[in-house]
């Protein structure tokens, strides 16, 4: 008996270590970055172009860049997954194909982001002539998107119960009443959830931009979809590794990071908060 | 006791792929009286009574042989529209499934989808249904609270209210009160009573006592067969098939 607990007890003690391992190597990162680039924010970092070859003034063009690109990318992503995700879950046909469907857009999200920027260059600036810009990436990073959406999506749907489904078919609705007014309705926090998970990835990835939109530096903000614009991720990147004067830049580049690891953090957070907010109203 | 058949089936079979659930099934369900069909577990009870309003319809790979007619009607004739079909013959499922939305929303439902506007007009009915349900008293004070907050049985007779208020002329209750208790049960089954002077009733019940007390007809089935069909007072008293005997005496089931 006395050797079961012993076992027990490292089992738990092992799990434990795991843990605060994980949360370690986290919040050594996240002090790293804040008490590094901390230093770095003010208005002015957070309002101005950079200026004197990015040694001085602010990121503001590259959180205008991010914040629009974001937005394109919502846009195709959200109406075009969520859709997807219906078709898939209430319309579809459980079938052999259907399984490949769903499999191949497992897949999909785990193909590695450069992937979705080579191709974001051949069809949208080549093929479909966007040119490199808000639109062309903004479209790359919603393709990226996608499997996430329509993934978060589906389980969304899968948590309603059917009985709401066959309640209201009884009751003499169509399958798309049905769906609209009594499976929608409770699925759709569910939906946003996973889907702003999704954004906030895109938001910060720097390969699908890189080819397709992302401009190293810019003086002015871009006035349609089909300028270039700077990019966080992006910017970051030059910084980082790019830059000549690279003592020099370093307090910016921990800034930037800084900023961009709230806007991701931010939009996490919102997730959270959506989805807090569903499970405390809903019932079954 | 005379009346007229409501709803007829001729050699009824159905399919789950290849497996069989119901073999030729034949029964006559009286207008304005209550059918009920007894038997032990996947007998085909719950099979052939969604067969009645096409609820098997959204499962895949299923097949139906035969006729189904109400009021003469084959239902699965591709001229009938399944969605006004299903507004003729309401359900009430097994499990309570109120929707998560208000206690008048859950009534309202059925209205609203078919496009009934009127403020005034959805506020009578849901009343109406209400009443009719024997459930009024019980939430008039509270109609704007959540379904949820009701208890089982209430929430079954608030499921009753919802079909009663799209004016059905048939209701289907596939074992309405399996997951209730015995003094809610009480209440549903006054209230089926009642309710068959206006509408043609057909329950699925693995009750017997239940079936005894409230149909006027019985069906016993077994292994997907229709094994006897008569008067419910006749099924109990003296069934013609030794199965049916044993069934009701409890030897089996």
């Amino acid at each position: 008996m006395k050797k079961k607990k012993i076992i027990q007890f490292l089992g738990f003690m092992l799990l434990r270590f795991c843990l605060y391992t994980v949360l370690a190597i986290l919040l050594l990162f996240l002090y790293d970055i804040g008490k590094k680039g901390g230093g770095a924010i003010s208005w002015e970092f957070l309002s101005q172009p950079p200026r004197r070859g990015m040694t001085q003034g602010g990121i503001f063009p590259a959180i205008m860049g991010t914040f629009l690109v974001t937005i394109v990318t919502a846009v195709l992503a959200i109406p075009l997954g969520m859709f997807a995700a219906i078709y898939l879950n209430e319309y579809a046909k459980q079938t052999r194909l259907t399984r490949i469907i769903r499999l191949s857009i497992r897949n999909l999200s785990g193909v590695p982001s450069i992937v979705y920027g080579l191709f974001g260059v051949i069809l949208f600036v080549n093929i479909l002539k966007f040119g490199t810009s808000i639109l062309s990436a903004g479209l790359t990073l919603g393709l990226l998107t996608l499997p996430w959406t329509i993934t978060a999506s589906e389980e969304a749907l899968k948590t309603i119960p059917n009985s709401y489904r066959e309640g209201s078919l009884a009751l003499g609705a169509t399958k798309w009443q049905s769906i609209r007014t009594n499976v929608l309705p409770y699925a759709i926090p569910g939906m946003l959830t996973g889907t702003v998970l999704g954004l906030a990835r895109a938001a910060g990835e720097t390969a699908p931009i890189l080819f397709t939109g992302a401009a190293f530096y810019l003086p002015y903000l871009p006035k349609s979809l089909s300028d270039q614009f700077m990019a966080l991720p992006y910017h970051l990147y030059i910084l980082a590794t790019q830059h000549h004067a690279i003592q020099q830049v370093r307090p910016l580049a921990y800034g930037t990071a800084l900023v961009l690891i709230v806007l991701v953090l931010g939009l996490n957070m919102t997730a959270i908060v959506i989805r807090y907010r569903m499970r405390r109203k809903r019932r079954w | 006791m005379n009346s007229l058949p409501k709803i007829e089936t001729k050699n009824l079979s159905f399919y789950y792929g290849s497996k069989q659930a119901l073999k030729n099934i034949n029964i006559v369900c009286a207008d304005r009286r209550v059918t009920a069909i007894i038997g032990p577990s996947g007998c085909g009870k719950s099979t052939f009574i969604r067969t009645l309003n096409r609820m098997n319809d959204v499962i895949a790979g299923a097949r139906v042989e035969g006729e189904i007619l109400i009021d003469g009607v084959n239902i699965n004739s591709p001229a009938v529209d399944v969605v006004g079909l299903r507004k003729h013959v309401g359900m009430v499922f097994q499990k309570p499934n109120p929707f998560p939305k208000s206690i008048f929303d859950n009534v309202a439902y059925g209205l609203r989808i078919n496009n009934g506007r009127n403020r005034a007009k959805i506020e009578e009915v849901v009343e109406k249904s209400l009443i009719e349900a024997a459930l009024w008293d019980e939430v008039k004070d509270r109609l704007k609270e959540n379904a949820f907050a009701l208890s089982g049985g209430q929430q079954q007779r608030l499921c009753i209210a919802r079909a009663l208020a799209v004016e059905p002329e048939v209701i289907l209750f596939d074992e309405p009160c399996s997951a209730i208790d015995p003094i809610a049960t009480a209440k549903i089954e006054d209230l089926i009573m009642k309710v068959k002077k206006d509408y043609t009733v057909v329950i699925v019940t693995h009750n017997m006592q239940q079936a005894a007390r409230v149909s006027d007809f019985t069906a016993f089935m077994m292994l997907g067969d229709l094994i006897e069909f008569d008067k419910t007072e006749r099924i109990f008293t003296n069934p013609a098939n030794k199965l049916t005997e044993d069934y009701i005496t409890g030897r089996f089931g």
